[in-house]
């Protein structure tokens, strides 16, 4: 059962900006949040993080809800890749990778060999074994973001959560760590923009808009003409020439 | 480039015992490293001092404790930069920067010389209250400005405009001219009137504030991408900066209430100390403590003998060796936002 979000809802400086979502990702699953600016998709990924509690319903992980459990307890199970994340700090890409183990590692005691197991695996994992030593601020945004996923690896999660992974990053970027975060045998919740990269990678996709689910299924299902028009006002046309017939979107001009 | 830590701390603690011996030594008595040893094992009741009363004196009651105390400053007010530093992410925070130091003078100015508190309040709880408040008000109004780095920054030079203006304010309406002159040498950080009650109080909140941030090492780390990554990677956050910015005043606080508000120690040598070290910080703050109290001993020794028989105030050698290193490091994060 996991993680799951039951009917959240939460309210910003009066504004309502989730009201009544929910969201139970399947086991292993890919999940992308859609939806236009400020329908939402932010909010509903922190409250699944933990990092803000909803006004209205509940988050639980294995049923027990969110805020009941220890902010540590929780860490080891899920983890968060934010939009862009930015340091003061000159860390290397090792140093980075290795904060994914603060919360499995207990104050006054040094690494144990299974953090270090843990933080090498990452590393293989994204590809970046030989660039541990690398200093974070020479690193480009795509290798960035990189480094921001074997963090969450050594952090051994079942449950990860991405803000808007791709925004700065160039096409061959995009893709590369879609493929990276598609492979990974977690649960995932990934909000996106672009409806042809969730078309090509999720699983299934649920489509925030003014704070509600407006619909929820497979790309193929979701993913029509009628929908883009009602939620984004875009004329657009949907073919079904994807991979395994996946849905491809192609924009045609705003709705007058 | 990083070096071997274990290896740079035993090296640091040899250098500050050595710096700490050999301080002692320069001045206008003839010292001698032996002597200050023989003083020193005489007085913890082992063997007898060789020294004529007078010599015994200036090693136990005057040399031995300033320097010590040189040590303790130094220390503390470069763990109180590192931890301000990566909590706040911000390079320029630091007790003096952000204005606590100066929050800290003026509690305990108001109690020497308003006697507020009427003898009920000692010297350093006043310290520690102003530290607070200060403290208190520079997050305040950091947080209504919009809580980005560089308005913990500006909030932090507004407190401590602020504090000063009510520091002298006080002293030079209500203290005469005695008082004055004392509490302005101390104001600008000075260590001449250190005695081993200082050396004492001083001593054991940094070392209780070691431990504690110690103990909060991994957590801090886990600051380097701001609140909500750590918060992500389990750090309570809200109950982190409560303790540590306690700790940190509280620390200040003690400090100042001994030596005046010494600057730009907290600013300069964590960064200096990560550029060899590394950015962890069960590393990091230990380093810090062993350069800072190096760091101060050597400008004390420097203050107390540069102009002699004149004294300069250790906070105007800081800030002279200080200012130049504070542009250095807005210089290096220019580029960093």
């Amino acid at each position: 059962m996991s993680l799951r979000a039951d009917r959240v809802g939460r309210t910003i400086d009066g504004h309502l900006i989730l009201d009544g979502v929910t969201l139970a990702p399947e086991p292993g699953s890919v999940v992308g949040l859609l939806g236009p600016n400020g329908s939402g998709k932010s909010t509903l990924l922190r409250l699944l993080a933990g990092l803000l509690a909803p006004t209205a319903g509940v988050v639980t992980l294995d049923g027990s809800p969110l805020a009941d459990l220890p902010r540590r307890e929780v860490a080891r199970r899920l983890a968060v890749v934010e939009q862009q994340a930015d340091s003061q700090v000159e860390l290397t890409v090792i140093d980075v990778v290795r904060l994914g183990r603060v919360p499995h590692r207990r104050a006054w005691t040094p690494a144990t060999a299974r953090d270090e197991d843990a933080v090498r695996a990452a590393l293989a994992r994204t590809g970046l074994a030989d660039r541990t030593h690398q200093p974070w601020h020479t690193l480009s945004g795509g290798e960035r973001q990189r480094v921001q996923i074997a963090r969450t690896l050594a952090q051994e999660p079942r449950e990860l959560l991405l803000d808007e992974p791709t925004n700065h990053l160039d096409i061959h970027h995009q893709l590369d760590l879609l493929n990276l975060v598609a492979g990974l045998p977690v649960t995932t919740v990934v909000a996106l923009h672009d409806l042809n990269l969730a078309a090509m990678y999720c699983d299934h996709v649920a489509v925030l808009h003014t704070g509600r689910v407006h619909a929820c299924g497979t790309p193929g299902d979701v993913l029509t003409e009628e929908l883009i028009a009602e939620v984004y006002g875009v004329r657009a046309a949907v073919t079904r020439d994807g991979a395994d017939g996946r849905p491809h979107v192609r924009f045609l001009g705003t709705l007058a | 480039m990083t070096v071997r830590p274990l290896a740079l701390g035993v090296a640091g603690a040899l250098l500050l015992a050595v710096s700490v011996a050999l301080a002692i030594t320069i001045g206008p008595a003839d010292i001698r490293v032996e002597d200050v040893w023989s003083t020193v094992v005489a007085h913890l009741g082992v063997g007898t001092s060789e020294l004529t009363p007078i010599r015994d004196g200036i090693v136990w009651q005057l040399r031995l404790p300033r320097t010590l105390l040189a040590a303790v400053c130094g220390a503390g007010l470069a763990v109180c930069g590192a931890v301000m530093q990566s909590l706040l992410r911000n390079p320029l925070a630091d007790p003096f920067v952000l204005g606590v130091s100066s929050g800290a003078s003026t509690g305990a100015v108001a109690v020497v010389v308003l006697g507020i508190g009427g003898g009920l309040v000692s010297v350093p709880a006043g310290a520690f209250l102003g530290a607070l408040v200060s403290f208190a008000l520079v997050l305040l109004l950091s947080h209504t400005l919009g809580g980005s780095t560089d308005r913990v920054v500006l909030a932090g030079v507004a407190a401590m405009q602020l504090f000063s203006a009510l520091t002298s304010f006080v002293v030079m309406t209500a203290a005469d001219a005695e008082t004055t002159r004392g509490v302005l040498f101390w104001l600008l950080g000075s260590l001449s009137g250190a005695g081993w009650t200082d050396v004492g109080v001083c001593g054991a909140v940094l070392a209780v504030a070691l431990v504690v941030c110690l103990s909060y090492a991994r957590t801090l780390d886990a600051f380097a991408f701001g609140q909500d990554a750590a918060a992500a990677l389990g750090v309570s956050v809200a109950r982190t900066r409560l303790v540590l910015l306690s700790v940190t005043a509280l620390l200040t606080a003690a400090l100042v209430s001994s030596a005046g508000a010494i600057g730009f120690v907290g600013l300069v040598l964590p960064h200096a100390v990560r550029a060899l070290a590394g950015p962890g910080h069960a590393r990091l703050l230990p380093l810090s403590a062993l350069a800072g109290a190096v760091f101060l001993v050597w400008v004390d020794t420097l203050a107390r003998t540069v102009l002699d028989p004149q004294e300069v105030p250790v906070g105007v050698v800081t800030s002279l060796i200080g200012v130049p290193a504070f542009v250095a490091v807005l210089y290096r994060t220019r580029g960093a936002r």
